[in-house]
């Protein structure tokens, strides 16, 4: 099982800030996940619509969406940040 | 060392907890952030401070590793809040501290600018007009920028 969380922004549009998934063995990059969980439910489909303003974390660290995410347990997406 | 919390902090207590009794330590720059009331032309009557527990700390103890690798720090805090806070309230202590001033300052501007844009934080502002997420600005992209 995959965890997937959601902040700010994100989490608004998608509906909720975690799940746990089984991903299908086909998803081998973040940007294949968007394109699959766009396909399952508009929330998603809203929420990734301008992968611009997105930004991804795998287990914790900030990645690309064009990084592998077979291994991971914990992918994270959100807004760009504005601490400080 | 990093803290995150939602209650205040007093910046007097937070020094003398990292150099009292170190006199080795030369020089101790500390920076507060404060929440403002106005932002970017907009009113602001509450924030709003969202993090991502876990990487959060990783992402800071990692900015803090980078400062210290590239100046000759003895010591080094980062307390950032989250939750709800007013305009006014202090919302992220940096404090650096050195033998020597430069290393200290250099350290402590270094700190706050790539944690605007490195650690996963997000402000939603309540003011006048309703609720909105904050913008990431250009400038603070620029800023963090001149470190590298």
């Amino acid at each position: 099982m995959t965890t997937l969380l959601y902040f700010a922004a994100i989490r608004e549009k998608v509906g909720h800030g975690q799940e746990e998934m089984k991903l299908p063995d086909h998803l081998a990059t973040a940007r294949d996940l968007v394109g699959w969980l766009r396909s399952r439910h508009e929330g998603y489909e809203y929420a990734f619509a301008d992968l611009s303003a997105v930004r991804v974390a795998i287990d914790q660290a900030f990645a690309g969406f064009d990084d592998p995410i077979r291994s991971a347990t914990e992918i994270a997406f959100f807004p760009p940040v504005t601490g400080g | 060392m990093i803290r995150l919390q939602t209650a205040p902090f007093d910046v007097g207590a937070e020094l003398e907890k990292l150099t009292g009794g170190r006199t080795n330590i030369g020089a101790a720059v500390t920076f507060t952030g404060l929440v403002r009331d106005a932002s970017y032309g907009r009113d602001v009557k509450r924030l709003h401070l969202e993090h991502y527990p876990g990487m959060t700390e990783r992402a800071l103890a990692a900015i803090e590793a980078e400062a210290a690798e590239r100046w000759r720090l003895d010591a080094s805090l980062i307390v950032h809040r989250y939750g709800t806070l007013l305009p006014g309230d202090p919302i992220v202590l940096v404090i650096t501290a050195s033998a020597h001033r430069d290393d200290a300052f250099s350290a402590a501007w270094f700190l706050i600018d790539w944690l605007k844009v490195k650690a996963p934080f997000w402000k939603r502002e309540d003011g006048a007009e309703g609720s909105r997420w904050v913008e990431p600005q250009d400038s603070d992209e620029e800023a963090s920028g001149r470190w590298s």
